[in-house]
Protein backbone atom coordinates (compact mmCIF):
# COMPACT_ATOMS: atom_id res chain seq x y z
CA UNK A 1 0.00 0.00 0.00
CA UNK A 2 1.49 3.38 -0.98
CA UNK A 3 1.76 5.95 1.78
CA UNK A 4 -0.04 9.26 1.75
CA UNK A 5 2.27 11.86 0.29
CA UNK A 6 2.71 14.96 2.35
CA UNK A 7 2.25 18.00 0.12
CA UNK A 8 3.51 21.48 0.91
CA UNK A 9 2.13 24.72 -0.41
CA UNK A 10 5.10 24.94 -2.79
CA UNK A 11 3.91 21.81 -4.58
CA UNK A 12 0.58 23.46 -5.23
CA UNK A 13 2.03 26.70 -6.57
CA UNK A 14 0.77 26.19 -10.10
CA UNK A 15 -2.79 25.55 -8.92
CA UNK A 16 -3.52 28.28 -6.39
CA UNK A 17 -3.17 32.05 -6.32
CA UNK A 18 -0.24 34.09 -4.99
CA UNK A 19 -2.14 34.86 -1.80
CA UNK A 20 -2.23 31.23 -0.77
CA UNK A 21 1.57 30.97 -0.94
CA UNK A 22 1.91 34.00 1.31
CA UNK A 23 -0.62 32.55 3.71
CA UNK A 24 -3.29 35.20 3.26
CA UNK A 25 -5.85 32.70 2.06
CA UNK A 26 -6.47 29.25 3.43
CA UNK A 27 -6.15 25.95 1.61
CA UNK A 28 -8.72 23.41 2.65
CA UNK A 29 -9.30 19.84 1.59
CA UNK A 30 -12.86 18.74 0.97
CA UNK A 31 -13.06 15.01 0.57
CA UNK A 32 -12.34 12.32 -0.53
CA UNK A 33 -14.47 11.24 2.41
CA UNK A 34 -17.09 13.95 2.64
CA UNK A 35 -20.85 13.43 2.73
CA UNK A 36 -21.63 16.02 0.07
CA UNK A 37 -19.10 15.00 -2.57
CA UNK A 38 -21.31 12.06 -3.61
CA UNK A 39 -18.54 9.54 -3.53
CA UNK A 40 -14.81 9.95 -3.41
CA UNK A 41 -14.23 13.30 -5.05
CA UNK A 42 -11.56 15.47 -3.49
CA UNK A 43 -11.72 19.21 -3.85
CA UNK A 44 -8.86 21.47 -2.90
CA UNK A 45 -10.39 24.78 -1.90
CA UNK A 46 -8.66 28.08 -1.57
CA UNK A 47 -10.72 30.12 0.84
CA UNK A 48 -10.81 33.75 1.78
CA UNK A 49 -12.88 33.49 4.92
CA UNK A 50 -16.05 31.80 3.75
CA UNK A 51 -15.61 32.60 0.06
CA UNK A 52 -14.17 30.14 -2.41
CA UNK A 53 -11.43 31.71 -4.52
CA UNK A 54 -10.20 28.59 -6.25
CA UNK A 55 -11.60 25.11 -6.43
CA UNK A 56 -9.40 22.36 -7.81
CA UNK A 57 -10.97 18.93 -8.24
CA UNK A 58 -8.75 15.92 -7.68
CA UNK A 59 -10.19 12.79 -9.22
CA UNK A 60 -9.03 9.21 -9.58
CA UNK A 61 -9.93 7.88 -6.14
CA UNK A 62 -12.25 5.41 -7.80
CA UNK A 63 -10.15 4.60 -10.84
CA UNK A 64 -11.04 1.02 -11.61
CA UNK A 65 -9.37 0.32 -14.92
CA UNK A 66 -12.68 -0.64 -16.49
CA UNK A 67 -11.61 0.24 -20.04
CA UNK A 68 -8.48 -1.90 -19.77
CA UNK A 69 -10.40 -4.76 -18.22
CA UNK A 70 -12.95 -4.69 -21.00
CA UNK A 71 -10.21 -5.01 -23.60
CA UNK A 72 -9.17 -8.31 -22.03
CA UNK A 73 -12.60 -9.86 -22.57
CA UNK A 74 -14.62 -10.92 -25.58
CA UNK A 75 -17.36 -8.59 -26.80
CA UNK A 76 -20.10 -10.42 -24.92
CA UNK A 77 -18.25 -10.82 -21.66
CA UNK A 78 -16.96 -7.26 -21.57
CA UNK A 79 -20.48 -5.98 -21.18
CA UNK A 80 -20.59 -7.02 -17.54
CA UNK A 81 -18.00 -4.34 -16.80
CA UNK A 82 -20.08 -1.60 -18.37
CA UNK A 83 -22.74 -1.87 -15.65
CA UNK A 84 -20.26 -0.88 -13.01
CA UNK A 85 -19.13 2.21 -14.84
CA UNK A 86 -21.92 4.63 -14.09
CA UNK A 87 -23.64 2.67 -11.40
CA UNK A 88 -26.70 4.90 -11.32
CA UNK A 89 -27.42 4.11 -14.95
CA UNK A 90 -26.47 0.46 -15.61
CA UNK A 91 -29.13 -0.08 -18.28
CA UNK A 92 -28.04 3.01 -20.17
CA UNK A 93 -24.43 1.82 -20.17
CA UNK A 94 -25.51 -1.58 -21.47
CA UNK A 95 -27.53 0.16 -24.15
CA UNK A 96 -24.63 2.34 -25.28
CA UNK A 97 -22.24 -0.59 -25.39
CA UNK A 98 -24.65 -3.02 -27.05
CA UNK A 99 -25.54 -0.50 -29.71
CA UNK A 100 -21.87 0.13 -30.43
CA UNK A 101 -21.24 -3.60 -30.87
CA UNK A 102 -24.34 -3.89 -33.03
CA UNK A 103 -23.10 -1.08 -35.25
CA UNK A 104 -19.68 -2.70 -35.48
CA UNK A 105 -20.93 -6.11 -36.60
CA UNK A 106 -24.08 -4.78 -38.28
CA UNK A 107 -26.69 -6.57 -36.25
CA UNK A 108 -30.40 -5.79 -36.42
CA UNK A 109 -32.40 -5.57 -33.25
CA UNK A 110 -36.06 -6.69 -33.23
CA UNK A 111 -38.59 -3.92 -32.59
CA UNK A 112 -39.88 -5.52 -29.40
CA UNK A 113 -36.39 -5.54 -27.95
CA UNK A 114 -35.98 -1.89 -28.90
CA UNK A 115 -39.20 -0.91 -27.14
CA UNK A 116 -38.29 -2.83 -23.99
CA UNK A 117 -34.87 -1.20 -24.07
CA UNK A 118 -36.51 2.21 -24.14
CA UNK A 119 -38.83 1.34 -21.25
CA UNK A 120 -35.99 0.10 -19.07
CA UNK A 121 -33.66 2.95 -20.02
CA UNK A 122 -36.31 5.51 -19.12
CA UNK A 123 -37.08 3.79 -15.83
CA UNK A 124 -33.37 3.82 -15.08
CA UNK A 125 -33.22 7.52 -15.89
CA UNK A 126 -36.09 8.06 -13.48
CA UNK A 127 -34.34 6.02 -10.81
CA UNK A 128 -31.12 7.92 -11.29
CA UNK A 129 -32.92 11.24 -10.99
CA UNK A 130 -34.61 9.95 -7.84
CA UNK A 131 -31.28 9.22 -6.21
CA UNK A 132 -30.00 12.60 -7.36
CA UNK A 133 -33.07 14.34 -5.94
CA UNK A 134 -32.80 12.50 -2.64
CA UNK A 135 -29.10 13.11 -2.12
CA UNK A 136 -28.99 16.65 -3.50
CA UNK A 137 -31.91 17.62 -1.25
CA UNK A 138 -30.15 15.89 1.64
CA UNK A 139 -27.17 18.16 1.02
CA UNK A 140 -29.56 21.10 1.42
CA UNK A 141 -30.73 19.54 4.70
CA UNK A 142 -34.05 18.17 3.44
CA UNK A 143 -33.91 14.76 5.06
CA UNK A 144 -37.42 13.66 4.19
CA UNK A 145 -36.79 13.89 0.44
CA UNK A 146 -34.13 11.22 0.73
CA UNK A 147 -36.57 8.84 2.38
CA UNK A 148 -39.34 9.52 -0.14
CA UNK A 149 -37.07 9.11 -3.14
CA UNK A 150 -35.63 5.84 -1.99
CA UNK A 151 -39.12 4.57 -1.27
CA UNK A 152 -40.05 5.10 -4.93
CA UNK A 153 -36.76 3.77 -6.20
CA UNK A 154 -37.59 0.35 -4.81
CA UNK A 155 -40.51 0.03 -7.24
CA UNK A 156 -38.19 0.49 -10.19
CA UNK A 157 -35.58 -1.86 -8.80
CA UNK A 158 -38.34 -4.44 -8.41
CA UNK A 159 -39.03 -4.18 -12.15
CA UNK A 160 -35.33 -4.63 -12.88
CA UNK A 161 -35.26 -7.64 -10.65
CA UNK A 162 -38.31 -9.11 -12.37
CA UNK A 163 -36.59 -8.89 -15.74
CA UNK A 164 -33.04 -9.81 -14.93
CA UNK A 165 -32.86 -11.24 -11.42
CA UNK A 166 -30.58 -8.41 -10.26
CA UNK A 167 -31.54 -5.12 -8.69
CA UNK A 168 -28.81 -2.88 -10.03
CA UNK A 169 -26.28 -4.57 -12.28
CA UNK A 170 -28.71 -6.14 -14.69
CA UNK A 171 -26.72 -6.77 -17.92
CA UNK A 172 -30.17 -7.38 -19.36
CA UNK A 173 -29.58 -5.59 -22.66
CA UNK A 174 -27.21 -7.66 -24.77
CA UNK A 175 -25.69 -7.08 -28.19
CA UNK A 176 -28.41 -8.18 -30.60
CA UNK A 177 -31.37 -7.70 -28.28
CA UNK A 178 -32.14 -8.70 -24.73
CA UNK A 179 -31.10 -11.55 -22.50
CA UNK A 180 -34.65 -12.92 -22.68
CA UNK A 181 -38.22 -11.68 -22.94
CA UNK A 182 -39.80 -9.84 -20.05
CA UNK A 183 -41.89 -11.93 -17.63
CA UNK A 184 -45.70 -11.74 -17.64
CA UNK A 185 -45.75 -9.66 -14.44
CA UNK A 186 -43.73 -6.95 -16.16
CA UNK A 187 -46.63 -4.99 -17.61
CA UNK A 188 -48.60 -4.85 -14.35
CA UNK A 189 -45.52 -3.72 -12.44
CA UNK A 190 -44.78 -0.92 -14.89
CA UNK A 191 -48.46 0.12 -15.01
CA UNK A 192 -48.38 0.39 -11.23
CA UNK A 193 -45.39 2.70 -11.50
CA UNK A 194 -47.15 4.80 -14.14
CA UNK A 195 -50.18 5.11 -11.90
CA UNK A 196 -48.46 6.09 -8.66
CA UNK A 197 -45.43 8.09 -9.72
CA UNK A 198 -47.00 11.27 -11.18
CA UNK A 199 -48.66 11.95 -7.82
CA UNK A 200 -45.34 11.40 -6.10
CA UNK A 201 -43.61 13.96 -8.32
CA UNK A 202 -46.32 16.44 -7.28
CA UNK A 203 -45.45 15.63 -3.69
CA UNK A 204 -41.79 16.44 -4.28
CA UNK A 205 -42.77 19.66 -5.96
CA UNK A 206 -45.01 20.59 -3.06
CA UNK A 207 -42.11 20.03 -0.69
CA UNK A 208 -39.38 21.75 -2.64
CA UNK A 209 -40.33 23.91 -5.60
CA UNK A 210 -41.72 26.88 -3.68
CA UNK A 211 -39.87 26.16 -0.47
CA UNK A 212 -38.15 29.39 0.64
CA UNK A 213 -35.22 27.47 2.10
CA UNK A 214 -34.70 25.71 -1.20
CA UNK A 215 -35.02 28.96 -3.17
CA UNK A 216 -32.52 30.73 -0.93
CA UNK A 217 -29.99 27.99 -1.36
CA UNK A 218 -30.32 27.47 -5.10
CA UNK A 219 -31.54 30.59 -6.95
CA UNK A 220 -28.72 32.24 -8.89
CA UNK A 221 -26.09 29.84 -7.55
CA UNK A 222 -23.60 28.10 -9.80
CA UNK A 223 -24.62 29.92 -12.93
CA UNK A 224 -23.36 28.66 -16.31
CA UNK A 225 -24.25 30.18 -19.65
CA UNK A 226 -25.06 28.01 -22.62
CA UNK A 227 -21.83 29.01 -24.32
CA UNK A 228 -19.72 28.10 -21.30
CA UNK A 229 -21.47 24.74 -21.16
CA UNK A 230 -20.63 24.06 -24.79
CA UNK A 231 -17.02 25.13 -24.28
CA UNK A 232 -16.61 22.74 -21.39
CA UNK A 233 -18.42 19.89 -23.12
CA UNK A 234 -21.13 19.92 -20.50
CA UNK A 235 -24.14 17.88 -21.61
CA UNK A 236 -27.40 16.56 -20.25
CA UNK A 237 -29.71 18.34 -17.83
CA UNK A 238 -26.98 20.85 -16.99
CA UNK A 239 -26.77 21.96 -20.61
CA UNK A 240 -30.54 22.08 -20.96
CA UNK A 241 -30.84 24.12 -17.77
CA UNK A 242 -28.61 26.68 -19.48
CA UNK A 243 -31.01 27.10 -22.35
CA UNK A 244 -29.49 24.82 -24.98
CA UNK A 245 -32.02 22.37 -26.32
CA UNK A 246 -29.82 19.36 -26.95
CA UNK A 247 -30.99 15.89 -26.17
CA UNK A 248 -29.66 12.94 -28.15
CA UNK A 249 -33.01 11.21 -27.86
CA UNK A 250 -34.49 14.01 -29.93
CA UNK A 251 -31.62 15.26 -32.05
CA UNK A 252 -30.12 11.89 -32.97
CA UNK A 253 -32.81 9.37 -32.12
CA UNK A 254 -31.78 5.80 -31.45
CA UNK A 255 -33.60 2.62 -30.44
CA UNK A 256 -36.89 3.97 -31.76
CA UNK A 257 -37.07 7.17 -29.70
CA UNK A 258 -38.37 9.01 -32.76
CA UNK A 259 -41.75 7.25 -32.40
CA UNK A 260 -42.46 8.68 -28.99
CA UNK A 261 -43.92 12.04 -28.27
CA UNK A 262 -42.07 13.86 -25.50
CA UNK A 263 -40.76 17.28 -24.65
CA UNK A 264 -37.17 18.27 -23.97
CA UNK A 265 -37.42 20.61 -20.99
CA UNK A 266 -35.11 23.61 -20.98
CA UNK A 267 -34.62 26.62 -18.71
CA UNK A 268 -32.74 29.79 -19.55
CA UNK A 269 -31.29 30.56 -16.09
CA UNK A 270 -28.50 28.01 -15.84
CA UNK A 271 -28.39 27.96 -12.05
CA UNK A 272 -28.85 25.19 -9.52
CA UNK A 273 -32.57 25.80 -9.29
CA UNK A 274 -33.00 25.55 -13.06
CA UNK A 275 -31.22 22.19 -13.04
CA UNK A 276 -33.58 21.03 -10.35
CA UNK A 277 -36.62 22.05 -12.41
CA UNK A 278 -35.26 20.49 -15.59
CA UNK A 279 -34.61 17.16 -13.92
CA UNK A 280 -38.05 17.09 -12.31
CA UNK A 281 -39.64 17.75 -15.68
CA UNK A 282 -37.48 15.06 -17.25
CA UNK A 283 -38.86 12.60 -14.75
CA UNK A 284 -42.38 13.38 -15.94
CA UNK A 285 -41.31 13.05 -19.58
CA UNK A 286 -39.68 9.69 -18.86
CA UNK A 287 -42.97 8.39 -17.54
CA UNK A 288 -44.65 9.69 -20.67
CA UNK A 289 -42.23 7.77 -22.88
CA UNK A 290 -42.61 4.61 -20.82
CA UNK A 291 -46.38 4.80 -21.11
CA UNK A 292 -46.31 5.21 -24.88
CA UNK A 293 -43.78 2.43 -25.33
CA UNK A 294 -45.78 0.10 -23.12
CA UNK A 295 -49.06 0.86 -24.89
CA UNK A 296 -47.73 -0.11 -28.28
CA UNK A 297 -45.29 -2.77 -27.20
CA UNK A 298 -45.09 -5.06 -30.27
CA UNK A 299 -44.97 -8.82 -29.97
CA UNK A 300 -42.22 -10.89 -31.52
CA UNK A 301 -38.68 -12.05 -30.81
CA UNK A 302 -36.41 -10.08 -28.51
CA UNK A 303 -33.11 -11.29 -29.93
CA UNK A 304 -31.62 -11.19 -33.35
CA UNK A 305 -31.57 -14.60 -35.04
CA UNK A 306 -28.11 -14.08 -36.45
CA UNK A 307 -26.52 -16.85 -34.43
CA UNK A 308 -23.03 -15.94 -35.55
CA UNK A 309 -23.18 -13.10 -33.03
CA UNK A 310 -26.08 -13.86 -30.72
CA UNK A 311 -26.34 -17.06 -28.66
CA UNK A 312 -29.22 -19.28 -29.80
CA UNK A 313 -32.14 -19.82 -27.43
CA UNK A 314 -31.64 -22.42 -24.75
CA UNK A 315 -34.52 -24.56 -26.05
CA UNK A 316 -32.83 -25.07 -29.41
CA UNK A 317 -29.55 -26.31 -28.04
CA UNK A 318 -30.97 -29.72 -27.17
CA UNK A 319 -32.49 -30.33 -30.61
CA UNK A 320 -30.28 -28.54 -33.10
CA UNK A 321 -26.68 -29.50 -33.70
CA UNK A 322 -26.01 -26.13 -35.33
CA UNK A 323 -27.37 -24.27 -32.33
CA UNK A 324 -25.11 -26.28 -30.07
CA UNK A 325 -22.06 -25.44 -32.17
CA UNK A 326 -22.99 -21.74 -32.26
CA UNK A 327 -23.49 -21.71 -28.52
CA UNK A 328 -20.17 -23.42 -27.89
CA UNK A 329 -18.23 -21.18 -30.27
CA UNK A 330 -19.77 -18.00 -28.93
CA UNK A 331 -19.04 -18.70 -25.30
CA UNK A 332 -15.56 -20.12 -25.79
CA UNK A 333 -14.08 -18.01 -28.61
CA UNK A 334 -16.54 -15.18 -29.02
CA UNK A 335 -17.11 -13.70 -32.45
CA UNK A 336 -14.67 -11.86 -34.66
CA UNK A 337 -15.72 -8.30 -35.34
CA UNK A 338 -14.68 -6.66 -38.59
CA UNK A 339 -11.78 -4.23 -38.51
CA UNK A 340 -12.78 -0.66 -37.86
CA UNK A 341 -13.85 1.81 -35.25
CA UNK A 342 -17.23 2.97 -34.04
CA UNK A 343 -18.49 5.76 -31.83
CA UNK A 344 -21.95 5.47 -30.41
CA UNK A 345 -23.60 7.85 -27.98
CA UNK A 346 -26.78 7.69 -25.96
CA UNK A 347 -28.42 10.17 -23.62
CA UNK A 348 -27.67 9.04 -20.10
CA UNK A 349 -29.32 10.76 -17.10
CA UNK A 350 -26.20 12.89 -16.88
CA UNK A 351 -25.61 13.67 -20.53
CA UNK A 352 -23.95 12.22 -23.58
CA UNK A 353 -22.60 8.78 -22.80
CA UNK A 354 -20.44 7.61 -25.66
CA UNK A 355 -18.58 4.41 -26.41
CA UNK A 356 -15.65 4.35 -28.77
CA UNK A 357 -14.81 0.86 -29.98
CA UNK A 358 -11.74 0.02 -32.01
CA UNK A 359 -11.57 -3.43 -33.49
CA UNK A 360 -8.52 -5.15 -34.96
CA UNK A 361 -10.59 -7.97 -36.38
CA UNK A 362 -10.29 -10.25 -33.36
CA UNK A 363 -12.83 -11.42 -30.80
CA UNK A 364 -11.81 -8.79 -28.27
CA UNK A 365 -12.03 -5.03 -28.59
CA UNK A 366 -8.62 -3.54 -29.31
CA UNK A 367 -9.50 -0.35 -27.52
CA UNK A 368 -12.58 0.83 -25.67
CA UNK A 369 -12.98 4.39 -24.58
CA UNK A 370 -15.95 5.74 -22.68
CA UNK A 371 -16.92 9.34 -23.10
CA UNK A 372 -18.61 9.74 -19.75
CA UNK A 373 -20.80 12.77 -19.07
CA UNK A 374 -19.87 13.21 -15.40
CA UNK A 375 -16.21 13.68 -16.29
CA UNK A 376 -16.96 16.54 -18.66
CA UNK A 377 -19.60 18.06 -16.41
CA UNK A 378 -17.23 18.04 -13.46
CA UNK A 379 -14.73 20.15 -15.40
CA UNK A 380 -17.02 23.13 -15.07
CA UNK A 381 -16.84 23.15 -11.28
CA UNK A 382 -13.81 25.49 -10.94
CA UNK A 383 -15.72 28.04 -13.00
CA UNK A 384 -18.96 27.68 -11.06
CA UNK A 385 -17.30 27.64 -7.67
CA UNK A 386 -15.42 30.90 -8.11
CA UNK A 387 -16.65 33.45 -5.59
CA UNK A 388 -19.38 31.38 -3.98
CA UNK A 389 -19.68 30.47 -0.31
CA UNK A 390 -18.66 27.03 0.90
CA UNK A 391 -22.27 26.16 1.66
CA UNK A 392 -23.22 27.06 -1.92
CA UNK A 393 -20.47 24.83 -3.25
CA UNK A 394 -22.30 21.91 -1.65
CA UNK A 395 -25.44 22.84 -3.58
CA UNK A 396 -23.41 23.15 -6.79
CA UNK A 397 -21.81 19.71 -6.45
CA UNK A 398 -25.25 18.29 -5.83
CA UNK A 399 -26.62 19.96 -8.95
CA UNK A 400 -23.96 18.52 -11.27
CA UNK A 401 -25.14 15.02 -10.33
CA UNK A 402 -21.72 13.44 -10.64
CA UNK A 403 -21.22 9.74 -10.25
CA UNK A 404 -17.62 9.06 -9.38
CA UNK A 405 -17.65 5.68 -11.09
CA UNK A 406 -18.49 7.61 -14.22
CA UNK A 407 -15.77 10.20 -13.70
CA UNK A 408 -12.89 7.91 -12.82
CA UNK A 409 -13.83 4.74 -14.72
CA UNK B 1 -45.24 -4.65 25.76
CA UNK B 2 -41.58 -4.95 26.22
CA UNK B 3 -39.47 -4.70 29.26
CA UNK B 4 -42.19 -3.34 31.60
CA UNK B 5 -44.37 -6.44 31.36
CA UNK B 6 -41.54 -8.88 31.56
CA UNK B 7 -39.92 -7.38 34.62
CA UNK B 8 -43.05 -6.01 36.34
CA UNK B 9 -42.28 -4.09 39.46
CA UNK B 10 -38.96 -5.65 40.18
CA UNK B 11 -37.18 -2.36 39.62
CA UNK B 12 -33.79 -4.00 39.46
CA UNK B 13 -32.17 -5.89 36.62
CA UNK B 14 -29.14 -7.99 37.26
CA UNK B 15 -26.74 -8.82 34.50
CA UNK B 16 -23.05 -9.08 33.93
CA UNK B 17 -21.05 -6.07 32.89
CA UNK B 18 -19.98 -7.92 29.75
CA UNK B 19 -23.58 -8.41 28.67
CA UNK B 20 -24.57 -4.84 29.48
CA UNK B 21 -21.69 -3.46 27.45
CA UNK B 22 -22.40 -5.80 24.54
CA UNK B 23 -26.07 -4.81 24.66
CA UNK B 24 -25.28 -1.13 24.46
CA UNK B 25 -22.66 -1.59 21.75
CA UNK B 26 -24.94 -3.58 19.48
CA UNK B 27 -27.96 -1.33 19.90
CA UNK B 28 -26.32 1.91 18.92
CA UNK B 29 -23.52 1.09 16.53
CA UNK B 30 -22.92 4.14 14.39
CA UNK B 31 -21.53 3.49 10.94
CA UNK B 32 -19.15 5.84 9.17
CA UNK B 33 -20.92 7.71 6.37
CA UNK B 34 -18.53 6.62 3.71
CA UNK B 35 -19.42 5.27 0.28
CA UNK B 36 -17.07 4.26 -2.48
CA UNK B 37 -19.00 2.91 -5.45
CA UNK B 38 -22.09 0.94 -6.45
CA UNK B 39 -22.44 -0.76 -3.07
CA UNK B 40 -22.80 2.64 -1.43
CA UNK B 41 -26.12 3.09 -3.22
CA UNK B 42 -27.37 -0.19 -1.82
CA UNK B 43 -26.03 0.86 1.58
CA UNK B 44 -28.13 4.01 1.25
CA UNK B 45 -31.11 1.86 0.31
CA UNK B 46 -30.56 -0.16 3.45
CA UNK B 47 -30.61 3.07 5.44
CA UNK B 48 -33.70 4.45 3.70
CA UNK B 49 -37.37 3.87 4.22
CA UNK B 50 -37.83 0.45 2.66
CA UNK B 51 -35.23 -1.47 4.63
CA UNK B 52 -34.74 0.94 7.51
CA UNK B 53 -31.58 0.03 9.39
CA UNK B 54 -32.71 2.22 12.27
CA UNK B 55 -34.48 -0.91 13.49
CA UNK B 56 -31.02 -2.01 14.56
CA UNK B 57 -29.98 1.28 16.07
CA UNK B 58 -28.02 2.31 12.98
CA UNK B 59 -29.99 5.22 11.55
CA UNK B 60 -27.28 7.64 12.49
CA UNK B 61 -24.39 7.59 10.04
CA UNK B 62 -21.56 9.77 11.15
CA UNK B 63 -19.51 11.55 8.50
CA UNK B 64 -16.70 11.97 11.02
CA UNK B 65 -14.60 8.89 11.76
CA UNK B 66 -14.10 10.19 15.29
CA UNK B 67 -17.72 9.49 16.11
CA UNK B 68 -18.24 6.16 14.42
CA UNK B 69 -17.87 2.56 15.53
CA UNK B 70 -18.28 0.71 12.28
CA UNK B 71 -16.75 1.16 8.86
CA UNK B 72 -18.72 -0.30 5.98
CA UNK B 73 -16.35 -0.47 3.02
CA UNK B 74 -18.97 -0.21 0.29
CA UNK B 75 -17.37 -0.58 -3.10
CA UNK B 76 -14.11 -1.10 -4.92
CA UNK B 77 -11.02 0.30 -3.23
CA UNK B 78 -8.56 1.73 -5.72
CA UNK B 79 -4.85 1.98 -5.05
CA UNK B 80 -5.22 5.73 -4.68
CA UNK B 81 -8.01 5.36 -2.13
CA UNK B 82 -6.37 2.67 0.00
CA UNK B 83 -4.14 4.97 2.09
CA UNK B 84 -7.07 7.31 2.67
CA UNK B 85 -9.16 4.38 3.83
CA UNK B 86 -6.44 3.31 6.22
CA UNK B 87 -6.18 6.82 7.64
CA UNK B 88 -9.93 6.92 8.19
CA UNK B 89 -9.73 3.60 9.97
CA UNK B 90 -6.90 4.83 12.16
CA UNK B 91 -8.94 7.88 13.10
CA UNK B 92 -11.84 5.83 14.41
CA UNK B 93 -11.84 5.34 18.17
CA UNK B 94 -11.66 1.85 19.69
CA UNK B 95 -13.59 -0.40 19.72
CA UNK B 96 -14.14 -0.43 15.96
CA UNK B 97 -15.31 -2.92 13.41
CA UNK B 98 -15.18 -3.24 9.64
CA UNK B 99 -17.69 -4.78 7.27
CA UNK B 100 -16.43 -5.44 3.77
CA UNK B 101 -19.49 -4.96 1.61
CA UNK B 102 -19.57 -6.54 -1.82
CA UNK B 103 -17.26 -8.62 -3.94
CA UNK B 104 -14.90 -5.81 -4.92
CA UNK B 105 -14.14 -4.86 -1.34
CA UNK B 106 -13.90 -8.50 -0.27
CA UNK B 107 -11.68 -9.92 -3.01
CA UNK B 108 -11.48 -7.56 -5.97
CA UNK B 109 -14.62 -8.96 -7.56
CA UNK B 110 -14.74 -8.68 -11.34
CA UNK B 111 -11.88 -6.20 -11.34
CA UNK B 112 -8.73 -8.25 -11.29
CA UNK B 113 -6.45 -5.50 -12.54
CA UNK B 114 -3.78 -2.95 -11.75
CA UNK B 115 -6.08 -0.35 -10.23
CA UNK B 116 -8.14 -2.16 -7.62
CA UNK B 117 -6.93 -3.47 -4.26
CA UNK B 118 -7.68 -7.18 -4.31
CA UNK B 119 -9.57 -7.28 -1.06
CA UNK B 120 -9.73 -4.51 1.50
CA UNK B 121 -8.30 -6.87 4.12
CA UNK B 122 -4.90 -5.94 2.65
CA UNK B 123 -5.45 -2.52 4.20
CA UNK B 124 -7.69 -2.87 7.26
CA UNK B 125 -8.75 -5.88 9.38
CA UNK B 126 -12.20 -7.05 8.31
CA UNK B 127 -14.78 -8.60 10.66
CA UNK B 128 -17.57 -9.55 8.28
CA UNK B 129 -17.59 -10.07 4.52
CA UNK B 130 -20.82 -9.57 2.62
CA UNK B 131 -20.99 -11.23 -0.80
CA UNK B 132 -22.84 -9.89 -3.82
CA UNK B 133 -22.32 -7.44 -6.64
CA UNK B 134 -23.80 -5.36 -5.21
CA UNK B 135 -25.26 -7.19 -2.20
CA UNK B 136 -28.94 -6.64 -1.61
CA UNK B 137 -29.79 -4.47 1.40
CA UNK B 138 -31.04 -7.63 3.10
CA UNK B 139 -27.58 -9.14 2.67
CA UNK B 140 -26.00 -6.08 4.27
CA UNK B 141 -28.43 -6.26 7.17
CA UNK B 142 -27.56 -9.92 7.57
CA UNK B 143 -23.92 -8.93 7.65
CA UNK B 144 -24.62 -6.36 10.33
CA UNK B 145 -26.51 -8.89 12.44
CA UNK B 146 -23.64 -11.34 12.03
CA UNK B 147 -21.32 -8.65 13.32
CA UNK B 148 -23.65 -8.08 16.29
CA UNK B 149 -23.37 -11.75 17.17
CA UNK B 150 -19.63 -11.44 17.09
CA UNK B 151 -19.68 -8.32 19.28
CA UNK B 152 -22.00 -9.98 21.79
CA UNK B 153 -19.49 -12.80 22.12
CA UNK B 154 -16.61 -10.51 23.12
CA UNK B 155 -15.18 -11.47 26.50
CA UNK B 156 -13.39 -8.81 28.53
CA UNK B 157 -10.74 -11.32 29.52
CA UNK B 158 -9.80 -11.88 25.88
CA UNK B 159 -9.56 -8.18 25.11
CA UNK B 160 -7.29 -7.46 28.08
CA UNK B 161 -4.70 -10.01 27.00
Amino acid sequence: MPDIQEVTVDDLKHLVSEKAIQGETMLLNMGPQHPSTHGVLRLLLELDGETVINCIPDIGFLHTGIEKNMEAKTYQKAEVMSDRLDYMNPVGNNLAYSMAVEKLVELDVPVRAQAIRVILAELTRYQSHLVWLGTAALDLAAMSMFLYCFREREYILDVMELCSGQRMMTTYIRPGGLWRDVPVEFEAAVRNILKTFPKRIDEYEALLTRNPLMLDRTLGIGRLTGEECLNFGVTGPMLRASGVKWDLRKTRPYSGYEQYDFEVPTRPEGDVYARFLVRLEEMRQSLKIVEQALNKLPMGPVRSNNFKFVPPPRSEIGVSMEALIHHFKLWTDGFNAPKGSIYNAVESPRGELGVYLESDGGPKPYRIHWRTPSFDNLQSIPLMAKGVLVADLVAIIGSIDIVLGDVDR
Amino acid sequence: MGVEQKLGNMGVVTTTLEQAVAWSRTNAMWPLLFGLACCAIEMMSAQASHYDMSRFGMELMRPSPRQSDLMIVAGRVSRKMAPVLRRLYDQMPEPKWVISMGDCASCGGVFNNYAVVQGVDEVVPVDVYVAGCPPRPEALIHGVLTLYEKVRGIKFADVQK
